[in-house]
């Protein structure tokens, strides 16, 4: 590593990919460098951060349209929305502090290029669902742009989706131009206790395919509900099952005693208003609970959520110390594993044999995210045409090269 | 429309290229008979037909698979065809091609309530999933026009929308999962009932590509709870601008309304003359706006809505009482482009999104378009996306009008471009709109689409001809000039 450049715009930025990929010299992209911890580490001769490459370029919000310079940071961007009553539908997490980096610095070309997506995800979708255009350099050094600035759009590739979740290998993102929402005019979460995770899923997915539109599901077994900052969680002493409800006031009213109504045969209920409800949602999004563990090792697993309590049950029938929770209804699982050389990685993606879905390491030391894959491997064929997408974007190999797989 | 020159060498092999394609597929499914094959030689953009050489009807994932590692080999052209509804000639077959088509494939094979996901073959229409759950009080969001005939995997390849994308999406946000067949035979599974796949987002560039990626072989579609209510208002302005302004008001308010679609003058007489669905006559435009979800929020969001529309100046108001009345606001939306064939012997229909503020402007300048080229034109508009579908009205028997019609149309569409908009909002590109590109997009940037297809198609033998404006070869586009020299700002900070 011989050191870390910030280029200041987009001319510079190209000149530096240009010489990088004439001399064959692997760089690696860094917005703020706040996640610069998860995927495998990139062996790079320099560094670039781009978080110099920042500020808001237009926003439109009688469009629901904002396009940012990739470098933003995501506090920045919240805070402009806020002030026309929008928000990013998809509710990134903020990982910094989960991999050992400060909160609140993430940008939005890191969470587009993890395609991070928060609880929501369930109701308005994901990170890759709201990103209407982009403009980047490729690893040729070329100037590109894709998508448009408009919601409705199927002119050429959607590109947009396939540079979000790249982990920066194609493209080193400037531009980015997102779908926003309003913000809802009223929050409610209902909680729900003691369940165990089948019927807390079961529960969840009911509730899911239900007409009452909700836009959180997540359950906390005791021993991740206990850490939780928000005291009608952790002080309840039992398993929390939580429910979200957000829309016009009389609506939320209505929903909320609907759900109440289904949710209550299973025991007693709370309800969270305000920072309270806010501040649950933001612990399951960032995976607070896991957070304060510095040794433990953390997976996510993506599965159809009826699976979610099935494939944490094999783990932590094999690794009696591993810690779960649920989100999407029990479609993503956290997973905290005791540590050890290869993070169980087999013992994981052997739970997910059969099912639908993958798993993620998201922390590990870096020497376990060198010889374990981070990823979830492809088969051959899929693999190879992943290989070819990479060639045709970045054909000398110099962006994040490893980040995602080992050679590319 | 200029398609690539027929290969001599393709056209000369016709007899072998059947005989391959009947060993793997026999007897009715393949087709060489040139009566037959007539059936296939356009799809829904009508004004372009082309017999193609064979037509291949499979029934399995492997014969699917063995007909492409067939042309693979060979080297002969494929263009892939659902129900043949798209409105770009996605599906326009080539002279010296073959077309593969997929309305075999039927059958509805897994639903899962529980996970909201059902696994369907892509010949399964649009419509069918719905049908398939409605009796569980789910339903399956995309909703083009064509849905009762357009089938599920024409809608993966053209990412189809509907009246309902604002508040649901379009098809790509709406799938979960794709088995693709590749152009050498190789079977790959994208996504499944899981949320965000993993690796490369191939399933988001899989859908919309047109088939031009790969041949979709199955498909898993997320469904939907019905909402439990749907209101609708009628609301008649006496201007576009008026319309227009109500729509950004309606935005700006924090309501996303399930569907808001609005019609100009030349639209509201043609269909009220067509199916009398009430329109109001004095209106120089309407607006239909639909809310959907919890009885209580949609009554409490119509008179929301109300109170704007008044404000920004509305003349006529009217809150669906019934879904009876709902229904008969939208049927006069929805039988637009009949209503308009009986008003003109041919009509064509474009297809650009613009920023919704810019639709008075270009409202007005579409005007002025259509002194100029002489010919009428009548709009709807899927105004909670910003999408718009002029309808040229022309009659391609009087000599050169089916000319000036496109003309207009490419005139439009550079228009919405102009304004920030894009060429296509929901039918493709196809040939359509394949020689429009460069007025969106650059070199550099078509060159990045083009690599693309290289690394599914090396020898560009998948659907040829659509989409992009230059055919070139996935070598040349490969080629990098290298400058080697010094690291640039050797004199910037390292920290």
């Amino acid at each position: 590593m011989t050191g870390m450049i910030e280029p200041k715009d987009e001319k510079s930025l190209v000149q530096l990919i240009r010489w990088a990929a004439a001399e064959e010299k692997p760089i690696e992209l860094l917005g703020a460098g706040t996640k610069r911890a998860l995927g495998r580490p990139v062996e790079a001769t320099l560094a670039l951060r781009l978080g110099g490459i920042a500020g808001i370029e237009d926003y439109q919000p009688e469009e629901l349209v904002v396009s940012v310079r990739a470098g933003t940071r995501i506090a920045d961007l919240d805070l402009a929305l806020g002030q026309r009553g929008q928000m990013l539908p998809f509710e990134p997490g903020d990982w910094g502090p989960l991999l050992g980096a400060p909160a609140r610095g993430a940008t939005i070309g890191g969470v587009v290029g993890c395609n991070l997506s928060g609880p929501r995800r369930i109701k308005a979708g994901a990170a890759r669902d709201h990103v209407l255009g982009i403009k980047g350099v490729s690893g040729r050094g070329e100037v590109f742009k894709a998508g448009g600035y408009v919601v409705k759009n199927v002119t050429g590739y959607d590109l947009p989706k396939l540079m979000t979740g790249s982990y920066g290998t194609l493209a080193a993102l400037t531009e980015i131009t997102l779908k926003v929402l309003p913000k809802p005019e009223k929050t409610r979460t209902l909680l729900a206790f003691g369940l165990d995770d089948d019927a807390a899923i079961r529960l969840l997915c009911a509730v899911a395919g239900s007409p009452h539109e909700v836009s959180g599901l997540a359950h906390l077994p005791h021993g991740v509900a206990r850490r939780s900052r928000v005291a009608y969680v952790s002080g309840a002493g039992k398993a929390t099952t939580a429910i979200r409800i957000e829309g016009p006031a009389p609506s939320v009213a209505v929903r909320l005693e609907a759900l109440k109504a289904i949710a209550g045969k299973l025991g007693a209920l709370e309800e969270l208003h305000g920072s309270n409800s806010a501040a649950l949602w933001s612990e399951i999004a960032n995976g607070a609970f896991f957070a304060a563990d510095d040794a433990a090792q953390i997976w996510r697993l993506s599965v159809a959520p009826t699976d979610g309590p099935k494939a944490t049950a094999l783990v932590r029938a094999a690794l009696p110390g591993a810690e779960a929770y649920f989100d999407w209804s029990g479609g993503l699982v956290w997973l905290a594993v005791p540590p050890s050389s290869d993070a169980r990685a087999q013992t994981v993606r052997g739970a997910l044999g059969g099912l639908d879905g993958y798993a993620t390491l998201i922390r590990a030391s870096a020497t376990t995210r060198q010889s374990v894959a981070v990823f979830q491997p492809e088969p051959s064929a899929l693999a190879a045409l992943s290989r070819r997408v990479k060639e045709a974007f970045d054909p000398k190999n110099v962006l994040n090269p490893g980040r995602m797989t080992a050679g590319t | 429309m200029l398609m690539p020159k027929p290969e001599e060498r393709l056209l000369a092999m016709r007899d072998d290229i059947v005989a391959a394609l009947r060993d793997i597929v026999p007897g009715e499914g393949t087709i060489a008979d040139a009566e037959a094959l007539k059936v296939y030689e356009s799809d829904g953009l009508t004004a372009y037909r082309q017999v193609p050489l064979a037509v291949v009807l499979p029934t399995t994932v492997e014969q699917v698979s063995a007909v492409l590692r067939y042309c693979h080999e060979a080297g002969v052209k494929v263009v892939p065809r659902g129900a043949g509804t798209g409105l770009s000639g996605g599906a326009l077959p080539l002279q010296d091609g073959i077309v593969l088509g997929l309305g075999k494939f039927k059958r509805i094979l897994d639903i899962d309530y529980a996970n909201r996901a059902v696994r369907v073959q892509p010949g399964v229409t649009n419509l069918a999933i719905t049908q398939a759950v409605e009796h569980a009080g789910f339903y399956y969001a995309p909703d083009p026009s064509s849905q009762i005939a357009c089938t599920i995997g024409g809608n993966v390849a053209e990412n189809s929308g509907g009246v309902h994308c604002l508040k649901y999406g379009m098809t790509t946000n709406n799938i979960l999962g794709v088995e693709l067949v590749l152009m050498t035979g190789e079977i790959v599974r994208l996504g499944g009932r899981h949320l965000d796949a993993a690796g490369y987002d191939l399933l988001g560039i899989v859908t919309g590509s047109e088939g031009l990626l790969g041949v979709v072989t199955e498909v898993t579609v997320r469904i939907l709870q019905k909402p439990a209510t749907a209101r609708a208002l009628l609301l008649g302005f006496p201007s576009n601008e008026a319309a227009g302004r109500s729509v950004a008001e309606i935005i700006a308010a924090g309501i996303v309304p399930g569907g808001m679609e609005m019609m100009d003058r030349a639209m509201i007489h043609a269909s009220e003359a067509y199916c009398r669905p009430g329109y109001p006559l004095d209106a120089e435009a309407i607006l239909i706006v639909e809310l959907d979800g919890p009885q209580v929020e949609v009554d409490h969001l119509i008179e929301r809505v109300r109170e704007i529309a008044l404000a920004c100046g509305a003349n006529s108001v009217r809150a669906s009482a019934s879904d009876e009345e709902r229904l008969r606001f939208w049927a006069g939306r929805k039988a637009a482009f009949p209503a308009v064939g009986r008003i003109s012997p041919d009509y064509m229909c474009m297809d650009g999104t613009i920023p919704r503020k810019r639709l008075p402007e270009v409202l007005e300048r579409m005007r002025a378009l259509s002194a100029n080229h002489g010919l009428r034109v009548a709009n709807v508009f899927h105004a909670g996306d910003g999408n718009l579908h002029p309808l040229i009205l022309f009659d391609a028997n009087v000599p050169g009008e089916t000319e000036k019609a496109e003309a207009f149309g490419a005139d439009i569409l550079r228009l919405c471009v102009e304004v920030g908009g894009v060429l296509t909002g929901e039918h493709g590109v196809g040939v359509e709109k394949r020689d429009l590109m460069p007025a969106m997009f650059g070199e550099a940037d078509l060159a990045h689409q083009e690599r693309l297809k290289c690394a599914f198609d090396p020898a560009g033998r998948l659907n040829p001809g659509k989409v992009f404006p230059t055919l070139h070869r996935c070598a040349e586009l490969g080629k990098m000039h290298v400058h080697r020299g010094q690291i640039p700002f050797p004199d910037i900070p390292r920290f």
